[in-house]
């Protein structure tokens, strides 16, 4: 009875805890501009079967796209196990969904499978970051923090299957004595040859007691892990789906307008305009800023991309800026932005909704020579698993530099004025533009 | 040149209006090689007949490097002057040979006010091709080894992998793969107004690491689609001293030559 009541707790705590830490990052994501990304329902839709349930991009590299299914298939077949343990924990029964006979054992033995799957997975995981140092694991901007957060999720991850497949394990031994309420049920194929062996010495309580604290452990692992996730890189198993979801449908190459340049513009070119002319008062409020200075500049799109990173290096490592050695990596802008808005967060929880630190994400964090390496080619984007967009965010930042700070490289301004003055971004005269038909 | 390029003006002074619109581009206008290809897009659109013009002195840069290095103001106020002009002359198709004007024109201009069916110059050469109005032969080509460069804002930035690819394919010549083609091709360094700066500080320049991925094929002729990127692959093969063994071409250039 104690037992059923403290699981109780623990699944109350846990999701509430879980609930408030989503919450503060849709707070978060939604501190960004607004952007209509609700048309095309349908296209959305195949989009996200496709790309994130189904992983399509994931496999472009096979072997981490491999590997990576047999832990994302395992991760969300295993979870229904984790009904059955709700369900154990709660009213106190034992195997409770084994009334369903032969799917039961043959849902067991698959989450066996699984759950060796990844567990071996995880350790080639492990042994790629740590013993082989892939080169993306080992950047510049994946410090000390980043590693050890993933290597935390991979050892979670295997310390949870161990112990599922060792309480199986424990379970099967007690089935074969016919030890209490230990009544045959399942299918172990996987815990009785490779974990059974190493327990069969010990006597039935022991092995109820390991069996137990098995149990325990898995389901208080998976409560800490759910909570851990919005600290982690790891949400991304979350928001991967809505963040293909809403990503853009667009071609690639087609950058933003700029609505409130184009009033202007149109005012400029506009013959019968009048300068001079009162504001419309029911006009909407003027903009404030053109391009983005600080992660509140962005739209909600992209600090949503933000915390769907989960850091796997793709981007950088297919940039041709960053493969030759300079300072960008799409991917430092993303964890940049991440940990901006979350500085920001942090400072609204402490301060109120206004409050201003002095700090910007461009500037402090991004710095312009980053920003003028990019050769906007959208290798990035197509390189990431769940259609991240860092070329926006580049390009963003850009327009703040350039419109409102004027701060183009040199070379850059000249090319503004030659195309301004001659409609060509070199000094040649427009009234050359025929030349090359007198030549052969 | 040996016939007379129309231009959109003479045209409409004759109450005459093309089919197409060959957008030529600043490269095409001024720099010495790009003009080359210009005059190959050309001649393949004169030798087929197809009724085109070009906007000549009328034409003013799409204003796409000021939109990627992020001029927002400058890159509208050309976009909204150019679509008067297009909007003027009723145009409705045009082509071009620069995958950056293909890609403002085509998907940033329509929510200015213009609209139209912008297509690159490969895919009306896979088109004439595919209709039997342009036939073409190996000739001079054939058994060449070719390795095609794909151009960023034709390929991944507007999914066109196949009609260069296919163009070669006529010209009995042997098609080679880098490893890092069509969606996962390699820059050649000069898109996003790179092209007109020197690179930032790095361990090696863009144009370098493509032009070496690209020898390691030890192709014949590096083919390519993009004004900027002959540049770049140009500059990066006479970099390697390969210049006299290794031609970089436009895929226009390829089957101006092959016209049988």
């Amino acid at each position: 009875m104690i037992a059923n009541i403290l699981f109780l707790i623990l699944l109350i705590a846990g999701s509430a805890l879980f609930t408030i830490n989503v919450r503060k990052v849709i707070r978060n994501i939604n501190l960004g501009k607004d952007i209509d990304r609700k048309d095309n329902p349908s296209k959305r839709l195949s989009s996200m079967i496709k790309v994130a349930l189904g992983q399509s991009k994931m496999v472009v590299r096979p072997v981490a796209g491999i590997l990576h299914i047999i832990v994302y298939a395992g991760f969300i077949i295993i979870n229904i196990e984790v009904i059955e343990i709700i369900i154990d924990g709660i009213f106190g029964t034992h195997r409770v969904l084994s009334f369903m006979g032969p799917l039961y054992n043959f849902l067991i033995a698959s989450f066996e499978f699984l759950g060796f799957g990844v567990a071996a997975a995880c350790a080639i995981f492990l042994v790629r970051r740590n013993i082989i140092k892939i080169k993306r694991f080992w950047s510049k901007e994946i410090t000390s923090w980043p590693r050890t957060d993933a290597n935390l999720i991979l050892c979670t991850e295997i310390a949870l299957m161990t112990a599922f497949l060792t309480m199986n394990a424990a379970d099967y031994l007690l089935q074969q004595q016919h030890y209490e309420h230990y009544i045959s049920v399942g299918s172990f194929p996987i815990s009785s040859s490779l974990i059974a062996p190493l327990l069969s010495g010990f006597s039935l309580p022991t092995l109820e007691m390991i069996e137990r604290i098995c149990w325990w452990f898995h389901i208080i692992g998976i409560v800490s892990f759910l909570n851990y996730l919005p600290y982690s890189k790891h949400f991304h198993i979350i928001l991967a789906f809505p963040n293909v979801y809403f990503s853009n449908l667009n071609n690639k190459g087609k950058f933003t307008n700029m609505e409130a340049v184009t009033k202007e513009v149109k005012l400029m070119l506009d013959p019968n305009a009048n300068p001079y002319a009162a504001a419309d008062p029911n006009a909407a409020p003027v903009h404030n800023k053109f391009g983005a200075k600080d992660v509140t500049d962005l739209t909600w799109k992209q600090l949503m991309d933000a915390y769907s990173c989960t850091e796997c290096g793709r981007c950088t490592s297919n940039c041709p800026a960053n493969i030759t050695g300079k300072l960008l990596s799409p991917r430092k802008i993303m964890m940049d932005t991440r940990d901006r808005l979350e500085e920001v967060g942090k400072g609204i929880d402490k301060n109120g909704k206004d409050f201003q630190d002095g700090k910007s994400l461009l500037g402090d964090y991004i710095l312009a020579e980053e920003l003028w390496a990019c050769t906007s080619c959208n290798a990035c984007v197509e390189a990431c698993p769940v259609n991240i967009d860092p070329l926006s965010l580049i390009v963003d930042l850009r327009r703040f530099l350039v419109m409102e700070q004027s701060a183009a490289p040199q070379e850059l301004n000249m090319v503004f004025n030659n195309i301004e003055n001659n409609g060509a971004p070199w000094q040649f005269a427009q009234a050359n533009r025929l030349k090359w038909t007198e030549e052969n | 040149m040996n016939f007379t390029v129309p231009t959109m003006a003479d045209l409409a002074a004759k109450g005459e209006s093309p089919e197409i619109l060959f957008w030529v581009g600043c490269s095409g206008s001024f720099d010495d090689r790009a003009k080359k290809i210009t005059r190959a897009i050309a001649n393949i659109l004169h030798h087929v007949g197809i009724k085109y013009a070009v906007l000549g002195t009328e034409e003013s840069c799409t204003g796409d490097p000021a939109k990627r290095a992020g001029n927002e103001f400058l890159f509208q106020m050309q976009a909204m002057q150019n679509i008067m002009v297009l909007n003027g002359y009723s145009v409705k198709k045009i082509v071009t040979g620069c995958p950056h004007c293909f890609n403002t024109i085509k998907n940033e201009y329509p929510e200015l006010g213009g609209t139209y069916e912008v297509i690159h110059h490969t895919q009306l050469i896979q088109q004439l091709i595919n209709e039997g109005k342009l036939s073409v032969q190996g000739g001079a080509f054939n058994g060449k080894k070719i390795t095609f460069h794909d151009p960023c804002y034709l390929g991944r930035g507007n999914g066109v992998y196949e009609a260069p690819r296919e163009i070669i394919s006529k010209l009995d010549t042997e098609l080679v793969e880098m490893k890092r083609s069509k969606a996962n091709g390699l820059c050649c360094g000069a898109g996003g107004a790179q092209m007109f700066k020197e690179p930032e500080h790095g361990n090696k320049d863009v144009n370098i690491e493509r032009t070496e991925e690209a020898l390691s094929l030890q192709p014949n002729i590096i083919a390519t689609g993009c004004p900027f990127c002959m540049t770049m692959m140009t500059d990066g093969v006479k970099h390697k001293e390969q210049e006299k063994t290794i031609q970089v071409l436009d895929v226009a250039e390829l089957v101006n030559q092959s016209i049988k």
